[in-house]
């Protein structure tokens, strides 16, 4: 499943990510990350794992770290999943 | 309601990872997550998220865990109370409470909460932000408006703006909105929070409203900055001569105890239960402060 707008959550501080979907085929993750190195694979995972509970497969994702836990990671993909499908009034309970 | 120290409750603004993430290394009685006013508008879904993600895999020690949910006549306010029932939160705290009624409506919600996620019905506590003319004059109501109710907490911004004034260094403003919600508090035997003090440079006047408030009763204060945290213990930390006494209170129940007699003794006096009851909070500032050992032996300095 695709989004039905552009979205974007989090901010640029530090401890945060900046999380932005559009319209792509598959997902396709550019991350900006300065532990990228070390942590790069774990934060796309979090970010890919997420996004499939929303049932988005098809998203170009965007993702400028600031040194985020999982957690801030995990919880800025949901914002902005929600955000990007139009829920954000209704949250998805099972996903939360 | 279970006693426990409640010293200093840190507002931590919700959609801020950074102090979300840190919230639990400064030794704050309670933390309270802020959905409501330090949260803008276009960010209330995602502070949501962000607290609810923060509860379910941070450790924040032993400190009571507390979110300020959007007030009950906003579109928020309902998904905020799920999800952060959802999540396991200890307190929510309802923000500009003006009757009995909001409060149960708040519950009624908590409550179809706890059912929808298969929680306990009654797990999750209430607290009442009490910041206009009618909330204090309604807050015995309040407080005796469900058996989840664990606090009080005077908010002195809009109370002082309702009021026509503003707040003064003296908080003179203040005194009839204090006594009135530690009255109701007490009345109800649940604790009663001061207001926070936003002048972190004015470290004299937060030092002197610490002491008052202490002096008034209040079991703590809300706090803004960190930094505020060990300022209000160092105030609210029992003398050597109090924990002295609290001590010989102990060894004269445990005496008693032991001979089986009902009758506490010292000093050839009976001690009541008003001397017990002091004495326990005595030894709970105590060793929240260090300042008894394991074996509740008072530390020379």
């Amino acid at each position: 499943m695709g989004i039905k707008e552009t979205a974007l959550a989090g901010t640029l501080e530090s401890s945060d990510i900046q999380i932005t979907l559009s319209e792509g085929t598959g997902i396709n993750i550019d991350l900006d990350s300065s532990v990228e190195a070390l942590y790069g694979d774990q934060i796309k995972k979090v970010i890919t794992d997420t996004l499939n509970k929303y049932g988005i497969t098809d998203a170009k994702v965007k993702a400028v770290d600031k040194g985020a836990l999982d957690c801030v990671v995990k919880a800025r993909t949901m914002a902005v999943a929600q955000r990007a499908l139009g829920t954000t009034d209704e949250p998805n309970w099972e996903v939360l | 309601m279970e006693e426990r120290l409640r010293r200093t409750m840190m507002f931590v603004p919700g959609n801020n990872s950074g102090m979300v993430k840190d919230a639990g290394i400064y030794g704050a009685d309670s933390i309270m997550f802020d959905l409501e006013d330090s949260v803008s508008m276009d960010q209330k879904d995602a502070a949501r998220i962000l607290v609810y993600e923060a509860l379910q895999t941070q450790d924040y020690g032993n400190a009571e865990l507390v979110v300020r949910v959007n007030g009950i006549d906003t579109p928020f306010f309902r998904s905020d109370v799920f999800a952060m029932v959802k999540a396991g939160i200890e307190v929510i705290r309802l923000p500009k409470v003006e009757s009995a009624q909001m409060m149960k409506d708040l519950v009624s919600t908590i409550e179809e909460a706890e059912k929808k996620f298969g929680i306990k019905v009654g797990t999750t506590h209430v607290m009442a932000a009490i910041e206009s003319a009618r909330g204090v004059m309604k807050c015995l109501e309040i407080a005796e408006s469900s058996d989840r109710m664990i606090g009080l907490a005077l908010s002195a911004e809009d109370y002082t703006t309702d009021m026509k004034t503003h707040r003064y260094p003296d908080g003179a403003e203040l005194e009839f909105a204090r006594n009135m919600i530690l009255h109701a508090a007490r009345a109800a035997g649940i604790a009663a929070f001061d207001t926070v003090f936003t002048n972190m440079n004015d470290v004299e006047g937060f030092e002197r409203e610490t002491k008052h408030i202490h002096q008034l009763g209040f079991d703590g204060k809300s706090l803004v900055n960190p930094r505020q945290i060990d300022w209000v213990n160092k105030v609210f930390e029992p003398t050597k001569k109090e924990i002295e006494n609290a001590l010989d209170v102990e060894a004269a129940i445990e005496e008693a105890k032991s001979k089986g007699s009902g009758v506490i003794s010292m000093n050839g006096q009976m001690v009541d239960r008003p001397v017990v009851l002091r004495a326990q909070r005595v030894m709970r500032l105590a060793k929240a402060s260090h300042l008894i050992n394991e074996e509740g032996e008072y530390i020379e300095e």
